[in-house]
């Protein structure tokens, strides 16, 4: 228990720093950067909650595929490597207040709702558990995503398409 | 573990995504804020579903990143096409475009 809560308090730490450079650096690239170790700290929470084949799929699909997406944009769009004091617009401000009223009443709710409350160790949810809810109670919803997949593939190459 | 620990981080995740969405100009940061706001859902979503020992959590967690998945390939396409038309992802520029 003790080595879960170490974990978790390091994961967290470095989420949280990670999470507010992406919004406040002043690189583009760094952005990308400082956004992989959020979604790194993500999948490492996923696996302190015995999550192991959603932290697979986190970093495959997140830390694989979207950072380099980010990344090709980024070099595509030919954003300025290096430093830009461009990157915020006038509102910061205002939306430093929304964010932190956003997190206050979060987090109020959140403490009077699930003040102590603990996640006890159940059994193990293995993978296969995963599967079988998957193919079984949510086929169709699972259809459904694979052609939204197939839509957003189609709708991106015509969107980007040069002529 | 306490279930508040990580419906915490999931609240902060949310707010600062929430904050970068409002405060960049830069199209392809916006876009790095909704991945974060989306990551904060998926963590709520486990940790609700190891709370409730139910498989469920999981599997909507895995829906949610196939969905940012499409939304990541078609938000970057609309992107290219705007830096192809007006030679900036300045959203500001954008505006002004729309406006005529």
């Amino acid at each position: 228990m003790v080595a879960q809560h170490i974990a978790f308090g390091l994961t967290a730490f470095a989420m949280a720093v990670g999470a507010v450079r992406v919004v406040t650096t002043k690189n583009v690239v760094h952005a990308a950067l400082w956004l992989m170790l959020v979604l790194a700290g993500v999948a490492a929470n996923f696996i302190l909650l015995a999550a192991e084949f959603v932290a697979v799929v986190q970093v495959l699909v997140y830390i694989g595929a979207i950072v380099v997406l980010f990344l090709f944009g980024i070099m595509l769009t030919r954003a300025p490597i290096g430093r830009d004091n461009d990157l915020d617009n006038s509102q910061r401000l205002a939306s430093l207040v929304v964010g932190l009223l956003v997190f206050g009443l979060l987090a109020s709710v959140l403490s009077k709702q699930y003040g102590r409350v603990h996640i006890h160790p159940g059994p193990i949810q293995r993978t296969s558990d995963v599967a079988q809810s998957i193919f079984t109670q949510y086929v169709i919803p699972f259809e459904a995503v694979s052609v939204v997949l197939l839509a957003a593939l189609v709708g991106a190459v015509v969107i980007a398409r040069r002529d | 573990m306490l279930l508040n620990e990580f419906l915490f981080l999931g609240a902060f995740l949310f707010a600062t995504g929430v904050y970068g969405v409002l405060a960049r100009r830069n199209a392809v940061l916006v876009l790095m804020s909704v991945e974060l706001i989306l990551n904060a859902v998926n963590i709520n979503l486990v940790a609700f579903g190891a709370f409730r020992d139910s498989v469920v959590g999981q599997v909507f967690a895995l829906f949610v990143i196939a969905v940012a998945a499409a939304e990541v390939g078609v938000g970057l396409a609309i992107v290219l096409l705007i830096y192809r038309n007006s030679r900036s992802i300045d959203l500001h520029d954008v505006d002004v475009t729309m406006k005529g």
